[in-house]
């Protein structure tokens, strides 16, 4: 009975880690799917329709679910195709954040035009106590339109400004317009602004244009021509011109025998060549017609022509068509978030063990962290696979690497040990690194390009995911020591055994941080040498690294001199928190000061506050021992 | 031994101090990069770490607070090596922290020779464009040029230093002495007209009194760089030749004649110049489809050797610099719509150092932490 639980438990969360990969969204037909599953090049890379859908939205709104007026929901591939072929519907969803009151004001809003009146008593009670939002924080086209003008006249005072020394409202306008910009390219992708039938037109011009451009080059000649014939292609041309100068969404494939298989084109683009080629580009028309069965809501002929079209595409991109559909299995998927959830019912088990229940507890959270570390790797591979990159290329998966290297000792440990000790220790840091790479996505597209200096997967391999094991070896010693001191402090489960076998974790984690964080920041000098000509520079972040080396040979040197003992390391352990978490972002926001922006203002004041944290356990822990609940003498228990 | 010795003795050998200086270290590097958002990286070094000791501004006084670079680094240096001598035991329990240390000391001492020695240089090349010198991207310097043969000028480059030290130059080349009568660190040429209200120009010679030169506040950002002027007098047996005004800021260097012979006088950006020559072929700068984040910034050059001949061509990338004669360029940066390149060219006779102590630190650790790792394994299998 005893390990049928664990197992029980392991099997159940594995079950529903399996169906929240597999379940369909609401609403989203096989056909809606199956359009989001469509390859385009956008940002430098061939992706899915359902992956430019979802990083618009996270840059936009902060979430990918979209909330129509009457509060049903929409997929994010039901909100692009809506922004393509009705954007009189998408104009109404409400999918801009605004959050600064100068901002607000601008566009005609005030504290009481955004409340959210409820009907319910229920949903009022909620309200006021902040489980439902009481003010509308996201706008919809429509209601910003009418104030374009005066954003865009801001945003020319505001621009010039160095990103750092702009003020909130600055930033806040500059973004805003930023994010209109990227909707209304989106919205003029794939179909001219305000045409109600474009497939209607392109029919019409495919039947009229051999003689429009007969008639266009007697008129350049000085021939007689049709003058209306003429005209009216010249008029379609400056239309195709404004689409293609309108978006930056490569929708349309290089044509049959194009040299360069990476010469997407604009719609606008594709169709200006038509008029050299005599025909109209059939991709275009493809979307143009699955874009006529939208708006008309003939699902069998939007199925059909996406089938096809998706078919044809398939035969001649093939390895590009199946990875944009994995991709799309991996954004609906969404590993990182089930992880996040396993990661805390881990640690929540953990600390189960040590108050009541020990072994199911114990065994029950090592098979999550185990699972949740499973999944994670699933991701991270995923991900180097789509990219055909090693693992850390931004901050976004820096965040996930670090938890997963933790993670990855904190097994080892707990193989060792087999004190839960390792389990909660994981289940903390995957939780909040989770957290935190959630929070680094809102930047937009996670698998961006890599700039030109950085475009060298060998050093990408070898220092970035060195260093990085060894911030994450550094976090894991604070956060060993962080349970040791709460434990010993507040509870009055730290024995003597267990207390000395905390020290020899953190000591020995101490030491594999010392490694890896010198080994990763010399690696980083190195690079620097090939790539730029000096091997130390002083630079922010290599002083960030540099610190942290010193930080921990500082630790081993008071150990080995006996300057501290148990109590002491921990104290140091802890404080290497908040030297990592100043390397990792803290340098970052330099330059910024108080009048920070955007993510990077919320990030300011969480970094703060998780200093704050730390500093506040070294006090506690520099109590006399005497205070310390476990260390009490046994006098004081009954 | 006298207690006092015994007592300095025990400070030098003792981990309490090594850990100390490493505490110091810490709020040193941290320090330093909050003090970057102010100061620019360069003159942090020069203020943090290239120096005894951190001064900082009371008043009107500098005063020193704080420990700097050299003392820290120097410290650390004497604590491990007094260790090592004090504690020295045969055996291989200590290999990998002697392998370590020692690596650690290679590192220290080859940095501190690097941020000596190492200099550097930019070259900027048009395409077609064949250039013998690169140019200091810091450092200026006024040159006299004996231009009477057309085939070979003669140079005297007087660094900027003397010029703003103010001491006059006597050199066997030249038959005047060149004397600095003002020297502005950084500063603003305008032409005269442009700028009514101008102080008189104390210049009677060259372009001199059509300019009127303001001095500007010394900048430390990275992506700007000062334009000094100075107004110099040549003074020949006779007396004065008259004064100019020089700066980086004028494009051609002013011509004037004396003793019989042409000359030339610049004030420009120091110069190194090479045997052999580099010609740039072709740049490029590749961007991904659809975006304008750069892809790769490559120069095709063609290595001209000093003996002549055909030359080699190669291709200098991010992260692929070239390397030859002691000189590494790097692909810096772009310019002119893409049609020249700027290199960055360094000349660090210690190059290798880092590379050689890393390794052998690195190989330390690895066996220090090993042989902890058996002796934990151990007891753990004992218990």
């Amino acid at each position: 009975m005893r390990h049928r639980i664990p197992v029980f438990v392991v099997a159940v969360a594995a079950v529903c880690v399996l169906l929240g990969s597999v379940q369909r969204p609401e609403g989203g037909s096989d056909a809606v799917l199956a359009f989001g599953r469509l390859p385009v090049l956008a940002e430098g890379r061939i992706k899915p329709l359902d992956s430019v859908a979802r990083s618009t939205l996270l840059v936009i709104q902060g979430r990918q679910r979209v909330m129509r007026a009457d509060r049903t929901e929409l997929t994010p591939d039901e909100w692009l195709l809506d922004v393509f072929y009705a954007p009189e519907k998408a104009d109404t969803y409400r999918v801009f954040v605004v959050d600064n009151p100068d901002l607000l004001s601008l566009i005609g809003k005030n504290d009481e035009n955004l409340a959210i009146h409820y009907d319910k008593a229920a949903e009022q009670v909620m309200a006021l106590i902040g489980f439902l939002p009481s003010r509308q924080r996201r706008m919809s086209f429509s209601e910003i339109a009418p104030y374009l003008q005066q954003i865009e006249a801001q945003e020319k005072l505001a621009e010039p400004v160095e990103a750092q020394s702009r003020t909130r409202f600055q930033s806040a306008v500059v973004q805003l317009y930023g994010n209109l910009s990227h909707y209304l390219r989106l919205r003029r992708a794939l179909a001219p602004e305000g045409t109600r039938d474009f497939l209607g037109e392109l029919l019409h011009l495919q039947e009229s244009l051999s003689d429009g451009v007969e008639a266009v080059r007697a008129k350049e000649a000085g021939k007689p021509h049709d003058e209306a014939k003429a005209a009216a292609l010249i008029a379609e041309g400056q239309k195709f011109i404004g689409m293609a100068e309108s978006t930056d969404l490569l929708a349309i494939p290089p044509d049959d025998g194009a040299a360069d298989p990476n010469a997407w084109h604009t719609a606008g683009h594709a169709l200006l060549e038509s008029f050299g080629q005599g025909f109209v580009s059939p991709p275009v028309l493809a979307y143009a017609g699955m874009g006529y069965a939208w708006r008309n809501h003939e699902a069998p002929s939007f199925a059909h022509i996406v089938q096809m079209y998706g078919s044809g595409l398939e035969k001649r991109f093939g390895p590009q068509v199946r990875k944009a559909r994995i991709e799309t299995v991996f954004n609906a998927a969404q590993p990182f978030y089930a992880a996040m959830i396993i990661y805390l019912c881990a640690f929540l088990c953990a600390v189960l063990s040590w108050l009541k229940w020990p072994e199911p507890a114990r065994v029950s959270a090592w098979g999550l962290v185990a699972l949740g570390w499973a999944v994670t790797t699933a991701g991270i591979a995923t991900r180097m696979w789509l990219e055909g990159r090693p693992p850390v290329t931004n901050l976004y998966s820096s965040a996930l690497f670090i938890g997963w290297g933790s993670v990855a000792l904190c097994l080892v440990l707990e193989a060792t040990y087999k004190n839960a000790i390792g389990t909660a220790a994981a289940g903390m840091i995957g939780f909040a690194t989770l957290l935190i790479a959630h929070h680094l996505a809102l930047a937009g597209d996670t698998l961006e390009m890599m700039r030109a200096v950085l475009d060298s997967n060998f050093w990408l391999g070898t220092h970035v995911v060195v260093v990085t094991t060894g911030y994450a070896s550094t976090f894991l010693a604070g956060i060993l020591a962080v349970i040791y001191i709460l434990r010993g402090v507040f509870t009055r489960t730290l024995d003597k055994a267990t207390a000395d076998a905390l020290a020899r974790m953190v000591y020995g984690i101490v030491c594999f941080a010392t490694l890896f964080s010198f080994v990763g920041t010399t690696l980083g000098g190195i690079w620097a040498d090939q790539s730029w000509g000096r091997f130390w520079g002083w630079d922010p972040k290599e002083n960030g690294a540099l610190i942290i080396v010193i930080w921990n040979a500082l630790i081993l040197h008071a150990r080995w001199g006996g300057l501290v003992k148990q109590r002491g390391l921990m104290c140091l352990a802890v404080f290497g928190n908040v030297v990592t978490s100043w390397s990792w972002f803290g340098t970052n926001m330099l330059g910024i000061g108080l009048h920070s922006y955007g993510f990077t203002e919320a990030a300011f004041w969480w970094l703060s506050v998780f200093i704050a944290s730390q500093l506040a356990l070294i006090a506690v822990a520099s109590l006399p021992l005497g205070k310390w609940r476990s260390f009490r003498a046994p006098a004081a228990s009954p | 031994m006298p207690p006092l010795i015994i007592q300095l003795r025990n400070v030098l050998v003792s981990l309490r101090l090594t850990v100390f200086l490493l505490a110091l270290s810490i709020v040193l590097v941290f320090w330093a990069t909050l003090d970057q958002v102010h100061l620019g990286v360069w003159a942090v070094q020069q203020k943090f770490f290239h120096s005894f000791l951190v001064f900082a501004r009371v008043g009107d006084l500098r005063v020193p607070v704080y420990p700097g670079g050299y003392t820290i680094g120097g410290l650390l240096l004497v604590n491990l090596l007094c260790a090592h001598a004090y504690r020295f035991r045969r055996g291989w329990g200590k290999a990998g922290i002697w392998t370590a240390h020692a690596g650690l000391i290679l590192l220290l001492v080859g940095e501190l020779v690097s941020g000596l020695v190492q200099q550097d240089y930019q070259m900027r090349l048009d395409e077609g464009e064949t250039r013998n010198y690169s140019e200091s991207s810091l450092l200026n310097e006024l040159a006299v040029i004996d231009a009477t043969d057309p085939k070979l000028d003669q140079v005297v480059a007087i660094p900027e230093s003397m010029l703003a030290s103010g001491a006059v130059v006597q050199n066997p080349v030249l038959p005047f002495k060149v004397v600095p009568r003002a020297y502005y660190e950084n500063s603003t040429v305008q032409m005269r007209t442009q700028a009514p209200g101008a102080p008189a120009s104390p210049a009677n010679q060259g372009m001199g009194p059509q300019l009127a030169v303001t001095p500007a506040e010394v900048t430390y950002r990275q992506d700007e760089r000062n334009t000094p002027s100075a107004y110099v007098e040549l003074v020949g047996p006779e007396g004065s030749l008259g004064t100019w005004a020089v700066s980086v800021l004028l494009g051609n260097p002013q011509r004037f004649e004396y003793a019989g012979r042409s000359w030339k006088m610049a004030m420009r950006p120091k110069r190194l110049y090479e045997p052999y020559s580099l010609t740039l072929e072709k740049f490029s700068h590749d961007i991904y489809p659809g975006t304008d984040i750069p892809k790769n910034f490559s120069s095709k050059v063609r290595i001209n050797p000093p003996e002549g001949g055909e030359g080699r061509e190669v291709l200098i990338y991010m992260n692929n610099p070239l390397r030859y004669a002691g000189l590494t360029y790097y692909q810096a940066s772009f310019d002119n719509n893409d049609k020249t390149t700027i290199l960055q060219v360094v000349r660090n006779p210690s190059w290798l150092a880092p590379y050689i102590a890393c390794a052998a630190i690195t190989l330390g650790l690895v066996i220090q932490f090993l042989i902890h790792l058996a002796g934990f394994a151990r007891g753990r299998r004992r218990a």
